[in-house]
């Protein structure tokens, strides 16, 4: 237990003009913008926002450069601001389905309708440090500017508005000109392919005004829903998630994953506005969707099936919803009645301990003082000592 | 409303501005902020969880002729809302609905679909074909 403490106003001020001197570093070095932020570390803006279950790129530009680039004391300062405006309420379910997809992989299916599309990916890159990225500004940029002028695009507000893409040739070779057409195939789930011929376990669509549980309203109680599981993995620590999958692969808690489908893309968010009279569309999210495709599960009644994990978070974050997907499935070992084995299994100690918000909060809680509990254990701990030397002497003295 | 949903402040207010000095109106509700909590599906098609939380803001305006237009958009943007509920408004007005749709929704949509197309494009250059090896007999 730590107490209130007084005095040391004027150190701690100091600490923080520090920090703010700390946190712009070298003057002489141009200072970050939003926008460098939001557009060249997007994925830790992703991190940010899935984390910190609040969909802005803005502001967790912003939380990230307050934070100096700490994720967690970034998703730290997007949960505290979220908590400061009023909810207008819940929108539509998104359809992933109906996604903008910009990537799309199977690792179960070869050739799958729509293909596979490899989008904006670091799979398949020699993890080879790229010493041109040090150079400013990098090589494979410089035609740009040329280019542009060229074709007689000016730097008005208008030409290029943020969300354009940037002119074609900006990265060497004008990879739209190669396909050409602005056109997207249909893309159908793998899970909907494997389910046509009922070879998956379905995901019933539960009844049309059903409550969903919501952890931010409610406390988290055990057995937890699966609609709240996902809640708590799709805000949950990356770090912790990746762990516990990787737990689940390596023998605790197996469920013979496969990556059955990954896409990440753009999906529209509809809102019902009771002044309006129907469903508003808001704007599109990025999101990022895994269905794991598991071993199967039957019964004396109904024939063995694949089974599924889920993961599906804010912004491009593939390895977070693979996890999520991995412990999403570990945590249904109660309803497919597997044995529970793993700790990824165990939904009191993964749903307890997934938030790194809570968990720093109570990590770092003692750094604060906790000068009378430890007083009372120094007084505790020299009685104890003392006592047994007493008995040591009696029992010494009784001897001789 | 979905394709003011997607265009940028600047580009509304631009859109708007070349129709001329707006027709009078008043704010019926001021630009708000607030959060939608935007659900997702269990298994992509299943049973509706919450996702996660997304700013989003919203504003109405009447027009002198009795029109609400009503704006909804993700984000923060007080006046992209209030650009958004006066388009709204303009396009339920029959003296504004044809003016409307040529100069602000058509060009915005145009633009959009631009944007789509090339987005499109890129990731179609990454579609790629993969074929398995059939291993040796050793």
């Amino acid at each position: 237990m730590y107490v209130a403490v007084k005095g040391g106003e004027r150190a701690i001020d100091n600490a923080h003009r520090l920090l703010e001197q700390k946190r712009r570093g070298d003057p002489a070095v141009p200072e970050l913008t939003l926008e460098q932020i939001s557009e060249q570390l997007a994925l830790a803006c992703d991190r940010v926002m899935a984390e910190g279950s609040l969909y802005d790129r803005e502001l967790a530009a912003l939380a990230v450069k307050q934070a100096r680039g700490d994720l967690v004391e970034a998703i730290f300062l997007v949960r505290a601001y979220r908590t400061t405006l009023p909810r207008f309420g819940a929108s539509e379910p998104i359809d992933t389905g109906a996604m903008e997809i910009r990537r799309r992989i199977s690792a179960a299916f070869k050739d799958l309708p729509g293909g596979q599309v490899l989008g904006p990916t670091f799979d398949y890159t020699h993890r080879l440090l790229d010493t041109t990225l040090g150079e400013s500004p990098s090589p494979r940029l410089r035609g740009e500017g040329r280019e542009r002028s060229e074709r007689g695009e000016g730097d008005s507000p208008h030409s290029r508005a943020p969300g354009d893409p940037p002119s074609p040739g900006a990265f060497g070779a004008d990879l739209s000109a190669q396909a050409g057409r602005g056109e997207s195939s249909a893309m159908p789930r793998v899970t909907d392919i494997l389910g046509n011929d009922g070879l998956i376990e379905p995901c019933p669509p539960g009844e049309a005004d059903a409550p969903v549980g919501d952890l931010t309203r409610a406390p988290l109680t055990f057995p937890a829903a699966r609609d709240l599981r996902l809640q708590n993995l799709a805000r949950g620590d990356e770090g912790f998630l990746l762990a516990l999958g990787y737990s689940t692969q390596r023998g605790y808690g197996r469920t013979h994953p496969f990556a059955g489908e990954i896409r990440l893309g753009e999906v529209e968010v509809e809102f019902m506005a009771e002044e309006v009279g129907f469903a508003v569309p808001l704007g599109a999210i990025t999101v990022t969707e895994c269905q794991m495709i598991n071993q199967f599960h039957g019964s004396s009644t109904e024939p063995p099936q694949f089974t599924r994990g889920y993961g599906l978070a804010f912004g491009h974050c593939e390895r977070k919803v693979m996890a999520m997907a991995l412990v999403d499935r570990a945590l249904r070992a109660d309803d497919l009645g597997e044995e529970r084995k793993g700790p990824a299994q165990n939904e009191e100690f993964v749903l307890s301990h997934s938030d790194n918000v809570q968990a720093t909060g109570f990590v770092e809680h003692l750094k604060l003082p906790h000068y009378v509990d430890f007083q009372s254990e120094l007084v505790l701990i020299r009685r104890m000592r003392a006592e047994i030397a007493a008995a040591g002497e009696t029992q010494r003295e009784a001897a001789e | 409303m979905a394709v003011l949903a997607q265009a940028t402040t600047d580009e509304i207010a631009a859109a708007l501005a070349a129709l001329g000095p707006p027709p009078a109106h008043v704010e019926v509700r001021p630009a708000e902020t607030g959060l939608v909590m935007v659900r997702g599906r269990i298994g992509g098609d299943g049973a509706p969880f919450n996702l996660g939380e997304a700013t989003a803001t919203r504003c109405a305006v009447q027009l002198a002729s009795g029109e609400i237009g009503f704006g909804y958009v993700l984000g923060r943007d007080g006046d992209k809302a209030r650009l958004a509920a006066l388009a709204d408004a303009l396009w339920q007005s029959a003296d504004y609905q044809m003016a409307v749709e040529q100069n602000v929704v058509g060009p915005l949509r145009a633009r959009q679909h631009a944007r789509l197309a090339r987005s499109r494009d890129e990731t179609a250059a990454t579609k790629v074909d993969f074929f398995t090896l059939v291993r040796g007999d050793n």
